[in-house]
Parts: structure tokens; C-alpha cells; sequence
């Protein structure tokens, strides 16, 4: 199969919405597929890879941290990202800046960029494709 | 003739803009278009044989290639026995086929 560019836009804040889900999984089959995909967050999505997101216990079920084994989108991310370098693609993912800073989420974990809605249109330009998966 | 790919992930009892989705893609089809309609996330409920499937069923038949995903209807319960005529079952790796194959896609 061919190397594709391929980029995406998301919207959605963590923990709201399946969508951030599928976005994981439509970006998971590009990193199996050895593709090169961009990422460009905008709005909520930018906390997605926030690198002071923490675990937590669930008193209710009366587990502590280790057994709720709370999952988070920083680690998704960075899980994105080796499986990327791991396939032979990469992962280009950039947040809206002014995004970012509205939401006081500017400690991204490590290979975040910062940028412009700008920076989505010159990718859509110059990629094989583009899906924007907007919010309501 | 273009490619299609409109990818529904809502539910129309919930969102009633639904039905102009399935609209874009019937009238995308008349004029000569491959289309397909990618149900996904709660946009496959009415993949379930009921009176909100018809309209699927009808878009089916009218050459709009309908498919749900199958990741989506195991997490709803809705068993390939349940899904309505004209509904296929696929992966969501048919979303990155199209990609990949140049489709202009839409989500909502």
C-alpha cells in the first residue's frame, strides 16, 4: 500500500465525547498502516495531550489508583505517537494556540506543536486528504 | 462522478438534522455520485430493523452504499441478525479506504 498524508481536525475536550474515541481508532489503522497523518487540535481538543492529566482511585467501587486503572488521553497520544514511529509514519500534532492558552493547557506532553487553524489549512492543502470530525 | 464518504455518528431520535444527512447523501447519488454512508458511533441505532431503519433501507436502494460499524453495533447490542436490509457491516478501517482512495468525506 502507498504512503498517504492524511490530516485531521479535531474538536471534542477529553472525556466528553466517543468521538475522541474514533478518532483514536481511525488514527490507530493509519499508524498500522505506516501512514504519515497530522493532527490539528482546535477548541477543547487541545487538552487532549495536557501532560498534567492524572489518574485517579474510584472510592464508589472502591478501587485505589492502580486498580481503576483510569485511562488518559495524554497516554493514547503518546501511545499514537510510538505506534507512528514504530510503523515507519509520523505523527505531526498541533494545537490551536489560542485554544490552548483560553484553556490554561500550554504543558502538552513532549512532540506537541503550537499553531494557527492556518496550519490545518496548509495541511489540507498539501495532503492526500483531510476529515474533519467536528463538534455539535 | 465523485467519490463520497458522509460519515453519520449521531442518532436521529436525538438529532433531528440527522435526516438532511441522509438527504445530502440521496441527492449526491441522483446526480451521479458514488456515495457512501458510514453510520458510526449512536448514528448506527436505527441500523436496527425498526421503522427508523426504512429510510436507510430506502437510501440502499436508491444505490447509496450503507454501512455501519461493526465495533459501533457490538457496544449497542445490535447483532448482524437485527440489521436492516441494505445495511452492510464493515470496519472502520473502510473510512481510511476512502481516505486513502481520495474521498471527499464529510462527518457529522
Amino acid at each position: 500500500m502507498a504512503k498517504k498524508t492524511l490530516t485531521f481536525l479535531m474538536m471534542d475536550a477529553p472525556f466528553e465525547s466517543p468521538r475522541t474515541a474514533t478518532a483514536f481508532r481511525l488514527l490507530e489503522i493509519c499508524a498500522e498502516r505506516g501512514h504519515d497523518v497530522n493532527v490539528f487540535a482546535y477548541e477543547g481538543a487541545v487538552a487532549l495531550p495536557f501532560s498534567k492529566q492524572k489518574p485517579h482511585a474510584n472510592a464508589v467501587h472502591g478501587h485505589d489508583v492502580d486498580e481503576e486503572e483510569h485511562p488518559l488521553p495524554k497516554d493514547w497520544v503518546a501511545g499514537l505517537q510510538n505506534k507512528f514511529a514504530d510503523k515507519g509514519g509520523k505523527l505531526e500534532w498541533t494545537n490551536c494556540g489560542l485554544c490552548v492558552d483560553e484553556r490554561g493547557v500550554g504543558e502538552a506532553i513532549d512532540g506537541i506543536g503550537r499553531g494557527t487553524p492556518g496550519d490545518h489549512w496548509k495541511w489540507a492543502e498539501s495532503s492526500d486528504n483531510t476529515l474533519v470530525i467536528g463538534t455539535k | 462522478m465523485a467519490k463520497y464518504l458522509l460519515i453519520e455518528s449521531r442518532d436521529p431520535f436525538d438529532a433531528a438534522e440527522v435526516g438532511n444527512h441522509y438527504e445530502v447523501a440521496e441527492t449526491l447519488k441522483k446526480a451521479g455520485n458514488e456515495v457512501t454512508l458510514f453510520l458510526v458511533e449512536n448514528g448506527v441505532l436505527p441500523a436496527r430493523k425498526s421503522p427508523a431503519s426504512e429510510r436507510l433501507t430506502a437510501l440502499s436502494k436508491a444505490g447509496v452504499t450503507v454501512l455501519a460499524d461493526a465495533f459501533s453495533l457490538k457496544e449497542r447490542g445490535i447483532g448482524d441478525g437485527s440489521v436492516a436490509e441494505g445495511i452492510g457491516t464493515s470496519p472502520l478501517e473502510t473510512v481510511i479506504d476512502q481516505l486513502e482512495a481520495g474521498a471527499k468525506a464529510v462527518w457529522h
